[in-house]
């Protein structure tokens, strides 16, 4: 078991290395360039910043890893922020805001699995045609006015502090930690998996795998409401073009942190450590005084480039598999033999 | 034919990959006329040694001589140039194009101006189809074909070029008994107009038949060659394993209980008013032609496929049907056809592929107890003798029959198993490890489970079952005990109206 456990980390340790190494490389690049990177005020900033998108990234993680995908959660943002500022406005009660803003998110999670398991439309299209929707339903609500909030409760979720710590990187560590727990100590967990790496072979070992769908993208709705309710306690206000591309950047830092898109392969520390590449990474271009245009350019960059390396380390992979297949097959023969001798139990 | 020359020569043909040899000095001809098996078990070197005359693979040591002359060969199209054609198992089709733009790719009949020829083409790919057996519109895309009726397009491709030499690589595993007897006449056709035929087939029953010569390679060594009219199915064993299999299949007699399973009146869209039932410990087979509902019928029980009426019940309690999750619960296994596409979750462990049915049972405080299930992993990999580096190990990196056995082992580790339906159990496993899962599935039966073999595999079917049901376009036609079932009576019943 120890050597089992051993073994996996090391794997584990092996295949994040790369990410790590870039993300240290590009701090400690920052570090020389900016005397500001490394001041505690940065790093809480770059926290505070990154862990919006972590949140919502994790959900991602769980949709890609099932095979699926979600595009409306920016526009998902949008919707949990009018409902957010409006309870709240009108009951002053952050609590209520927030349940709201989980029923949202539940509801809308709902809605995308439910399109995508019952009638069978692919994933990228039904959460694109939601994106669509609910950003209009969003602008509609106000008419494209923002909407101050009347208090300063809610703000709190997205600008207060226990202790040192921001609260967003508090409630940030609390899904990690549970998100690490469900894809790797729970039998859901490893259905994800399984659903995501072959759906035919989860059905016919006997999965309920519609119903896990709709449980992923519950789950991923809910962790995009949760970022939508920190977005908007940072703002102190419903603004309706919150979220536009937000979509794209989490699926980005997910896709950096080598999850694949086909569904199966992925890990949580490779996401954090996705986000907090690219969350360094804008940090350092405003320190840097890099045109915020640019900014996108590089992004995009980064995400190409990390996806021609994990191509080509696939590849790696699969040339080392092969040579293994061909060593097995030398020592084919003379297995057998032992038949009449050792007579099989079968627990 | 001895006065003949060869057409085809592999001289002292030896092939590395990543310094381990997948062919050693091997030695190959073939005569014009003559059908020339290459027999072995997975990973022996046989479909290395065809991707080397087809110039799939380039020849790094040894001659290569076609009509007694020394030719190089870089690519798959030299060899057709010099009339070498290989229909490979794993097929070369694009889905989106027609089935006569497939089998003309890249030299379509021209018109004036550059523009192609339609109707010759559409004639001459009637006429190759005609060959074939394949009653098809040639404007029909790829795509919507069956496994089936693309292996024969396959085949008629390799018939559109002149060919001195065709080589097929298993070209039967997917079809049915009436197509096999078309393309067994094509062969005797092709053999007449003095075409050499390279056959690579498992099936011992088509290698009597229509196979002249046969070639044994072991570990990339050729280990013998025969006649086939001087040899047996047990001098060929022998040479493949290195060794006598005393028994290809290790039935047990057991002496069969209650009625353990039955299905009554159970209709989907694909199948009819299914009956039957299964006594504790039977092994009970399902044979029929292809797409006589087989697969179909396996998937309706199991709650795959919609079904719409009709009953399935275990040990006198009926199970809800459309469910597999409730299915499994109650006791039923499923062994899908489709190993990779339908079985394995290849991006996984051998591990994770083993537990998922079962995952549950190691579930201690809402966490997955690791160490137990580790172990129950590890007590499998022993007692099937799977052969895998560790239970870590990703499961696309074993052997076909490995695999299979970890889908078997899927189910083993299920200790309310009651039923077990296996759809073509052995489909691609070399004969080594066919026999093992034989003694598996015989294992199985002997503790009471009620086991259900779909397959299109005469003599496993004949060897492993206590009875036989054939179907025919989604119904059963018949039922046959082992003693009375023989290979003819079964045709008559799966073709009916005999």
């Amino acid at each position: 078991m120890s050597e089992q456990r051993s073994t996996l980390k090391k794997l584990t340790q092996y295949e994040q290395t790369p990410l790590l190494i870039a993300l240290l490389a590009i701090c400690a690049f920052l570090s020389f360039k900016s005397d500001v990177f490394l001041s505690v005020d940065n790093i809480m900033n770059v926290l505070r910043q990154s862990s919006i998108e972590l949140i919502a990234a994790l959900g991602m993680t769980m949709a890609l890893l099932a095979g699926q995908v979600d595009l409306s959660i920016g526009s998902l943002l949008a919707v949990v922020g009018i409902v957010t500022v409006s309870i709240y406005n009108m009951s002053g009660s952050v609590f209520l805001a927030v349940v709201a803003a989980i029923i949202v998110g539940v509801a809308v999670g709902l809605i995308n699995g439910a399109l995508v398991t019952k009638t069978k439309i692919n994933a990228l299209i039904a959460t694109l045609g939601m994106m669509a929707v609910l950003r209009g339903i969003g602008y509609l609500s106000t008419n494209a006015r923002a909407v101050q909030t009347e208090g300063d409760t809610l703000k709190l979720i997205g600008t207060g502090y226990v202790g040192p710590i921001p609260i967003p990187v508090i409630i940030a560590v609390v899904v990690l930690v549970a998100f690490y727990y469900i894809l790797n100590h729970t039998t859901f967990g490893r259905y994800v998996y399984a659903a995501g790496g072959n759906e035919k072979a989860a059905l016919s070992s006997g999965l309920p795998v519609s119903k896990i769908q709709i449980w992923v993208f519950i789950i991923c709705a809910v962790t995009a409401a949760i970022s939508g309710l920190i977005t908007t306690g940072r703002l102190n206000s419903f603004q309706p073009t919150i979220g536009v591309g937000f979509e794209l950047n989490v699926i980005a830092a997910v896709i950096l942190g080598g999850t694949r898109l086909t569904g199966g392969e992925g890990t949580i520390s490779g996401t954090v450590l996705g986000v907090l590449i690219l969350g360094v990474l804008s940090n350092g271009l405003v320190l840097l005084d890099v045109n915020s245009f640019w900014q996108e350019v590089v992004r995009g960059g980064v995400i190409i480039l990390a996806v021609i390396i994990d191509e080509y380390r696939k590849r790696a992979q699969q040339k080392q598999l092969q040579a293994s297949v061909k060593d097995k097959k030398q020592e084919h023969v003379q297995p057998i033999e032992e038949e009449s001798t050792t007579k099989a139990n079968i627990s | 034919m001895a006065e003949l020359s060869p057409v085809l020569e592999m001289k002292n043909i030896s092939k590395q990959f990543f310094g381990f040899y997948a062919l050693k000095n091997v030695d190959f001809n073939l005569y014009p006329g003559e059908v020339h098996s290459l027999l072995g078990e997975n990973g022996a070197g046989k479909s290395t040694l065809i991707k080397i005359m087809a110039g799939v693979n380039s020849l790094e040591q040894g001659e290569y001589l076609v009509d007694g002359k020394k030719v190089e060969v870089k690519n798959p199209r030299g060899a057709q140039e010099l009339g070498v054609n290989v229909v490979f198992q794993e097929l070369n089709l694009v889905p989106s194009l027609s089935v006569a733009e497939n089998i003309f790719f890249g030299r379509l009949p021209k018109k004036a101006l550059g523009r192609v020829n339609w109707n010759k083409l559409y004639q001459d790919t009637e006429v190759l189809l005609e060959e074939v057996g394949l009653e098809i519109n040639p404007r029909t895309r790829v795509g919507l074909l069956g496994v089936a009726q693309q292996q024969l397009v396959e085949i008629a491709k390799a018939l559109s070029h002149e060919s001195k030499v065709i080589a097929m690589d298993e070209p039967t595993s997917a079809l049915s008994y009436k197509e096999i007897e078309r393309l067994f006449l094509l062969i005797e056709k092709l053999k007449k107009k003095g075409v050499g035929i390279i056959y690579v087939s498992h099936k011992f029953d088509e290698l009597f038949r229509i196979t002249d010569r046969i070639t044994i390679l072991r570990d990339g060594e050729k280990v013998g060659e025969v006649k086939t009219k001087e040899t047996d199915s047990e001098e060929l064993i022998s040479y493949m394993v290195g060794r006598q299999l005393s028994n290809l299949y290790p039935k047990m007699d057991v002496t069969p209980g209650d009625v353990a399973f039955q299905v009554k009146g159970l209709t989907s869209d694909k199948v009819k008013d299914i009956n039957f039932y299964v006594r504790k410990g039977e092994i009970i087979g399902f044979s029929g032609l292809m797409g006589a509902g087989r697969t179909e019928l396996a998937r309706a029980i199991f709650g795959l496929d919609q079904t719409h009426e009709g009953q399935i019940i275990i040990e006198g309690k009926e199970v809800p049907r459309n469910s597999a999750k409730i299915a499994v619960q109650r006791g039923i296994g499923y062994i899908p056809e489709d190993r990779k596409e339908e079985g394995l979750v290849l991006s996984a462990s051998v591990r994770e592929n083993m537990t998922i049915s079962v995952l549950k049972n190691f579930v201690e405080g809402g966490r997955i107890n690791k160490k137990k299930e580790f172990d129950c992993t590890q007590g499998a990999i022993e007692d099937l003798r799977i052969k895998t580096q560790s239970s870590e190990q990703k499961i696309v990196s074993l052997s076909g029959g490995n695999q299979q056995k970890v889908i078997l082992a899927r189910w083993l580790i299920k200790e309310d198993l009651k039923v077990l339906i296996l759809d073509e159990p052995t489909r691609g496993i070399d004969v080594g490890s066919k026999s093992e899962i034989y003694r598996l599935i015989s294992e199985l039966a002997s503790k009471g489970i009620a086991v259900l073999m779909m397959s299109s595999e005469m003599p496993e079917l004949l060897s492993m079952c206590d009875r036989i049901y054939v179907m025919k376009e989604g119904e059963l036609a018949g039922e046959l005990s082992q003693n009375e079932a023989t290979q003819e009576k079964i045709m008559s019943k799966a073709i009916g109206g005999i």
